[in-house]
């Protein structure tokens, strides 16, 4: 059996649960994984402009302030925390491992080859096409505005650093279950047709995925009650060489590992439950068997999968033009009713300006914002507050500067018993629209390399 | 028979993929889920969330879990770096399908 722990759902998670589930407990392998969709074209554009970044700079630092117990527990660690740059970040990894005094004790791995930003004319030129999956469209339509394009790569290039001795390895873009994948399949010896095995690996791999939503975090079943949500572990998956896994948590931590709370995990992002693709597999979530084996302790068997498809999935970024958001806080008596009425003065006003969007959306904070205004009926006369807030998106970023400048004189022109944010007018942001697509894997090679610290 | 509202019976967590809302429905005792199953088709979660969800409704049935997962084509404003939303990304649809009514 091996111990793997999931310390990071995204980029911007706690900054502590990686040392918690180092000091926590034994565990044998630490997972990070840094990268939504979103965080590539920032990285991306952070590489741009200096060779050095692109890519998550909060790993080094965790590598930093955890190295003791890194190397005194001999965990290993894997993350996708290499973004656009993983090379830079492993050197950056054994700058942070040099700094705690710990040079020359271990091995990083890296794996390469799902960036092909470089590639994307190549490929379009030899008739890969990389049509959009929803749309159909083709890739030409938006070629001159993309910013970024990554291969989700799959759990054998994990396994193969960890085989040649990596104590930890730095990815880019993986799918997110292959950060856990991996491992088991050096530890265990799963080979690529070992579907079942697979499968259940992949599935172990997306209850721990997004941290803390496997350990009572974000659930909906007695969150009233649910145990020092201050102090909560993190999950852990024990796997063991026959596909059979058990999702637990360090003892004395805070939440709560239940059926109910893994199962809501299990049906979160899954899109059709009995073909959940992966790179290496396609898992069928409805074979999951699972139940309470003790407290804090739900254990997972059965688990089927199928042969993988002949394509890998591309997450392509572009730039969609600008937006920028603002908010008014109108305060009782009619709260609501005031807010309506600045609403309805600022689209008046932008009219007369003449100002072009494709899109303007008005919601009402403490009202209608979560679910619309018709699941959310009429609001009460007596809120004691409502807050509207505006968002406009076009392609002109003028015509967004200039909305930014139409919500702070609402305040002195507008409905009375007002306030709105300090700080200053919204901030105009480039849009990062998404274009997923698939390549044949027979044009996509990962790389892996293995140096001493 | 008597009309209950989802939340008394069943649990949900949602989520996204592009502009595609994924919220997935668990019954929160066993002996739920028949009732789940019937009543809660795709047609009625669409005309539930009519005025979010632009698209098409899409069910799949997980009786291994006692769960439905459901698929919203168009429901977030272009997905979530583009939406201009709260809720970009669907994180609080779960909830918003609780309020639907159904017979037990």
């Amino acid at each position: 059996m091996i111990r793997i722990a999931n310390a990071q759902g995204f980029w911007g998670d706690s900054l502590e649960a990686p040392l918690e589930q180092l000091r926590g407990g034994p565990i044998d392998y630490l997972t990070l994984d840094y990268l939504a969709e979103v965080t590539m074209s920032i990285l991306q554009k952070q590489y741009a402009r200096d060779p050095r970044a692109g890519y998550a700079r909060d790993f080094p630092q965790m590598i930093e302030r955890g190295a003791k117990e890194i190397v005194e527990r001999n965990v290993k660690v894997v993350a996708n925390a290499g973004g656009v740059n993983p090379e830079t970040c492993g050197e950056a990894v054994a700058a942070a491992l040099n700094r705690a005094g710990f040079a020359g004790r271990m091995k990083i791995g890296v794996v390469t080859g799902d960036n092909i930003l470089n590639r994307l004319d190549d490929l379009l030129a030899r008739g890969i096409e990389l049509r959009n999956m929803d749309t159909g469209e083709a890739l030409e339509t938006v070629r001159s505005r993309v910013r970024s394009a990554n291969v989700y790569l799959g759990a054998f290039p994990i396994a193969e650093a960890l085989d040649r001795g990596a104590q930890i390895v730095v990815t880019g873009r993986c799918s997110d279950v292959a950060l856990s994948l991996g491992p088991s399949i050096h530890e265990f010896g799963w080979k690529r047709d070992d579907w079942d095995l697979l499968a259940a690996g992949v599935v172990g791999g997306h209850v721990i995925e997004c941290g803390a939503q496997a350990t009572g975090g974000n659930c909906q079943v007695d969150w009233e009650t649910m145990p020092d949500l201050a102090g909560i572990g993190y999950p852990i998956l024990e796997a063991e060489p026959d596909g059979r896994f058990a999702i637990t948590k360090h003892p004395g931590t805070g939440g709560r590992v239940t059926v109910a709370g893994v199962t809501e995990q299990l049906v979160y992002e899954i899109g059709d439950p009995r073909a959940y693709i992966t790179p290496d597999v396609i898992a069928d979530f409805t074979t999951i068997q699972l139940q309470q084996a003790g407290q804090d302790r739900v254990q997972f068997w059965g688990i089927q999968g199928r042969r993988s498809t002949d394509f890998y999935k591309v997450s392509i970024s572009y730039s969609g033009g600008f937006k920028a958001s603002g908010t008014m806080t109108y305060g009782w008596p009619d709260a609501y009713k005031k807010a309506k009425m600045a609403d309805q003065i600022l689209r008046t006003r932008l009219e007369r300006l003449g100002l072009k969007f494709e899109a303007i959306h008005s919601e009402y904070v403490g009202a209608n914002a979560c679910h619309g205004d018709f699941l959310s009926g009429e609001p009460p006369r007596d809120l004691a507050e409502v807050t509207l807030r505006i968002g406009v998106r076009g392609s002109d970023p003028v015509a967004i500067e200039r909305f930014t400048r139409e919500l702070a004189p609402l305040a002195l022109n507008g409905p009375p018993v007002v306030t709105y944010p300090s700080g200053g007018k919204p901030k105009v942001e480039e849009v990062v629209a998404y274009w997923p697509a698939l390549i044949p894997k027979t044009e996509v090679g990962a790389a892996v390399t293995v140096r001493e610290a | 028979m008597p009309r209950v509202q989802l939340r008394q019976i069943a649990h949900a967590r949602s989520g996204d993929k592009g502009d595609c809302a994924n919220i997935g429905l668990i019954a929160l005792r066993p002996e739920h889920y028949p009732a789940l199953a019937e009543q809660v088709t795709a047609e009625r979660v669409k005309e539930h969330m009519r005025e979010l969800c632009r698209g098409r409704v899409e069910r799949f049935e997980l009786p291994n879990l006692q769960a439905l997962n459901f698929l919203l084509y168009e429901a977030l404003d272009g997905g979530g770096t583009v939406s201009l939303r709260t809720d970009a990304q669907g994180k609080t649809l779960s909830a918003a399908l609780l309020r639907m009514e159904i017979e037990i």
